[in-house]
């Protein structure tokens, strides 16, 4: 195999990742959402829907969701403009998976003598190029708001484009924040500059390298401006549900509804992969760079497993706690099932720790550093992501929505000079650094 | 996008002339782009029943009417072909969220029109159960206007304290929402020994969970942003169209039926009546969520001084004797006999009498011609005077006050239409 071959492989294999990776988080970013709000509200959230008994906390709500949208009758009303409404959800969809492609899931790994890299494609204009996909996911929602012909409709749609457009500024002023201190749009430079301790006039401080400390003010603006950009409360004026019914996706049931709900969830998890990103540091582990992890397997292995330990110990502890609550509600598999999981859970942090006296007394063979690598890094990013999700969710679930006039007063009156205030006293700043 | 409907066929007079409602007839007159959009009748935030025709330019309202009649049931009808204690059954359903309140207040009408005075349990039994009302009755409304708003989680921190009450109630008459607790002279029956501890308990969860929507929105710019100075009332306004309750008060006029002219004692319970200074969306919300307050500290009032004794009254022409009486002596058996065959007689005449409900002055015009059923109901729902005045209210706001504002002034349909 030349290395072309390998990398045209690598590339295929990484792109098809990067648009499994969204839709593997949409259910659970759903399932998180709802026990989420129900935990917010007192509540209990989803906990009837099983299988055989198993219910996945709630989990298996999902399939029967999935399978009542599909069984759903696929209504196309009169007089819509037929082909841009059945284009708007695909479009959507479609657009909301794209981003990830330019995000890097690990630092590339040398091994055999090729270099395997874990990003779809590591543009050049990385950066622009996340900004130019995610502002073409707001034509679905134009599509289907003008399309469906009904009124309520078309003014979600009107609201939507008003409110990309006048957010997508902050967020690309943001985003020239996070370009003027490290020098590049590609992803990977970015990420990789994250990776080292935070200097400041020749002096090393305790802080990772990353975008939210560099670069605070952006942080906050691109936060907001993501929320604004995914429509999601205190943004989702385009559907407001008690203002406009449902506002663009009024008229669309079945599938077609279905595509327009992923695609939200799907976008809200490219956001919290971009955030992470941009901010977070991506893939890096704070304090420790990827070159200090490759030289020391044996910190990479303790990192890796003492984290994988105390995850799935917490799982299992909460999951035993829910199993002792429950106890006397059910009989049998609904009974047993949350020690089951609590047992599972519990036998891989052990097997993480096995692993680890293991890996420590006995030593590790040399392939193995890269791995242990890669796998802590894919972990670390899944953590903040996750965080960002849940970040969502939370704030979903706490504050009330704008009003259209105050959503762009706050986009042109507040954001766009914040943003612009802040490259100023980036561009001093740095100027005075050299 | 060209208007599906002709606005010249559709909309009355008033429209097409903005100078009533206040607006720049000039500014609008050439208009020819306004799109037209039905609120209602079925829309999520009109929690019934309503229809608001609005003329928009871009999202504003630059004109509205306003329809009623969609949840019409016929009560004041239905109440002319049913006996007088047939008709407590139908009280239930005109506000019936706070179904309580409707039955002391069409009882207490018909009290009056036969000159019978009830018992001091029953009436402090009443006000305690009123006032548990009121409470879920501006939590529902509070709750559902957040809602409407957005913001989603104080629903729940009210309905599940409001979930609690239902619990006491169920247990206190059988029924959850639709209580039918009050007789014409009484209660239907007693309360239960736990009851004052159970109200003492629930009054806690209220408190808390009021505590913790007002922790939530009170100081949210994004509530505050939305709320104050929205589809603002004058005092003199709102007064000419006939509100009461808590939104007249949100205006800042200090008036309550339990203060200006008390009924059941309550001119011996210490409270307070919040009032508020601008009459937006902001203060009514505020306003209800105090009151919550106010009233349970009358239930705790009223829980201390709880008479011991009958709840129903002994007089023979609306209380059925007791079962020893109608089993063992004829005159108790006539006495059943004609309460049950030949119902609630009143002298033929009229009478108007009204109590302070959760939405304002409930009020019931009755009028007897000497039969067993009365020959004309008319009930006096205080959101109807409330619905009057909102097609005024939402003229040059966006659509986003129109519902903000229409959650605040707590219409209830069944109410409403009757």
């Amino acid at each position: 195999m030349d290395s072309q071959t390998f990398t045209l492989i690598n590339i295929t294999v990484m792109t098809v990742v990067a648009w499994i990776v969204p839709l593997q988080f949409v259910p659970v970013f759903i399932w998180l959402e709802r026990k989420g709000s129900a935990i917010i509200q007192d509540r209990i959230g989803p906990d009837r829907t099983g299988i055989l008994g198993f219910r996945l906390f709630g989990m298996v709500q999902n399939f029967a969701d999935v399978v009542k949208l599909l069984m759903k009758e696929n209504i196309v009303p009169a007089n819509v403009n037929r082909f841009y409404f059945m284009l708007a959800p695909f479009w959507a969809m479609t657009v909301s998976l794209l981003p990830l492609l330019v995000v890097p899931f690990a630092a590339p790994l040398d091994f055999a003598g090729r270099t395997v890299r874990f990003q779809a494609a590591d543009l050049g204009v990385g950066l622009l190029y996340i900004l130019s996909i995610t502002s073409m996911g707001v034509f679905g929602i134009i599509l289907a708001g003008w399309s469906s012909n009904n009124k309520f409709s078309l003014l979600g749609g009107l609201r939507s484009s008003a409110q990309m457009i006048s957010y997508e500024l902050s967020m690309g002023l943001a985003m020239v924040g996070i370009l003027m201190v490290y020098q590049d749009v590609r992803m990977s430079s970015i990420v990789e500059a994250q990776g080292r301790l935070l200097t400041a006039w020749g002096h090393t401080l305790p802080l990772p390298h990353w975008g939210i400390f560099l670069q605070p003010l952006s942080f906050l603006l691109f936060l907001v401006a993501s929320f604004a950009e995914t429509n999601r409360n205190p943004f989702d004026l385009a559907e407001g549900e008690s203002e406009l019914v449902a506002g663009f996706h009024v008229e669309y049931s079945s599938v077609k509804f279905s595509l327009f709900f992923m695609a939200e969830y799907s976008n809200m998890v490219v956001a919290a992969f971009v955030i992470a990103t941009l901010f977070l540091g991506g893939y890096q582990v704070p304090f420790a760079s990827t070159e200090t992890l490759r030289q020391n397997p044996q910190l990479t292995l303790s990192l890796l497993c003492l984290l994988v330990a105390l995850l799935k110990g917490t799982a299992g502890l909460i999951f035993y706690k829910i199993g002792n609550r429950q106890r006397h509600l059910y009989a049998g598999v609904k009974r047993a099932e949350p020690f089951l999981f609590s047992g599972l859970c519990f036998a891989v942090a052990l097997a993480a720790l096995a692993l680890l006296a293991m890996g420590l007394t006995m030593g590790l063979p040399a392939w193995m550093n890269g791995v242990l690598t890669v796998f802590l890094q894919v972990l670390c990013l899944s953590l903040k992501v996750l965080f960002f999700c849940w970040l969502f969710v939370w704030v979903r679930w706490t504050l009330p929505r704008f009003r259209y006039d105050q959503l762009m007063k706050m986009g042109w009156k507040l954001m766009l000079p914040l943003a612009l205030l802040n490259l100023l006293v980036t561009g001093v700043i740095i100027l005075t650094q050299k | 996008m060209t208007p599906m409907i002709d606005p010249k066929t559709l909309l009355p007079a008033q429209v097409q002339d903005n100078s009533a409602s206040g607006l720049d007839a000039a500014k609008h007159k050439d208009k020819k782009d306004l799109v037209f959009v039905n609120l209602g009748p079925s829309h999520p935030a009109t929690h019934g029943c309503l229809r608001a025709l609005c003329a928009l330019d871009g999202e504003t309202i630059v004109a509205a009417v306003t329809e009623m009649g969609y949840l019409h049931r016929g009560f004041e009808k239905d109440a002319e072909v049913h006996t007088f204690q047939q008709v407590i059954p139908y009280t239930d359903r005109l506000n019936y969220v706070s179904a309580i309140m409707n039955n002391v207040g069409y009882c207490k009408a018909v009290e009056k029109m036969l000159g019978i005075t009830i018992p001091d349990r029953a009436m402090v039994l009443r006000v305690i159960t009123c006032e548990l009302n009121r409470i879920i009755d501006h939590l529902v409304c509070a709750g559902a206007n957040l809602v409407d708003l957005g913001a989603l989680t104080n629903f729940w921190y009210a309905f599940n304290a409001r979930e609690k009450v239902y619990d006491i109630l169920e247990k206190l008459c059988g029924a959850r929402l639709t209580s039918s607790y009050t007789r014409i002279g009484g209660l239907s029956r007693d309360t239960y020994p736990a009851f004052a501890d159970e109200v003492k308990a629930v009054l806690k969860d209220i408190r808390k969970s009021v505590a913790e929507i007002t922790k939530l929105v009170s100081k949210n710019r994004i509530f505050v942003d939305r709320t104050q100075g929205v589809c603002v009332i004058s005092k003199e306004k709102a007064v000419s169209y006939g509100w009461t309750g808590p939104t007249l008060r949100a205006c800042g006029v200090e008036y309550d039926l339990r203060k200006a002219e008390p009924y059941y004692h309550y001119e011996d319970f210490k409270f307070e009546v919040p009032v508020g200074t601008h009459g937006d969306t902001y203060d009514r919300i505020f306003v209800r969520l105090y009151e919550i307050e106010e009233s349970a500290g009358i239930i705790e009032q009223a829980l201390r001084k709880l008479p011991k004794g009958p709840v129903m009254t002994d007089d023979k022409r609306v209380a059925l004797p007791p079962k020893q009486q109608t089993y063992g002596n004829i005159e108790g058996l006539m006495n059943h006999f004609k309460i049950i065959m030949h119902g609630i007689c009143p002298d033929p005449g009229e009478v108007y009498d009204y109590t302070e409900a959760a939405n304002g002055e409930l009020g019931f015009y009755i009028v007897a011609d000497g039969g067993k059923n009365p020959y004309r109901v008319k009930c006096r729902p205080p959101c109807f005077m409330n619905y009057a005045a909102f097609h005024e209210m939402i003229e040059g706001g966006m659509i986003a006050d129109a519902i903000a504002n229409l959650g605040s002034i707590n219409i209830i349909a069944g109410e409403l239409d009757r």
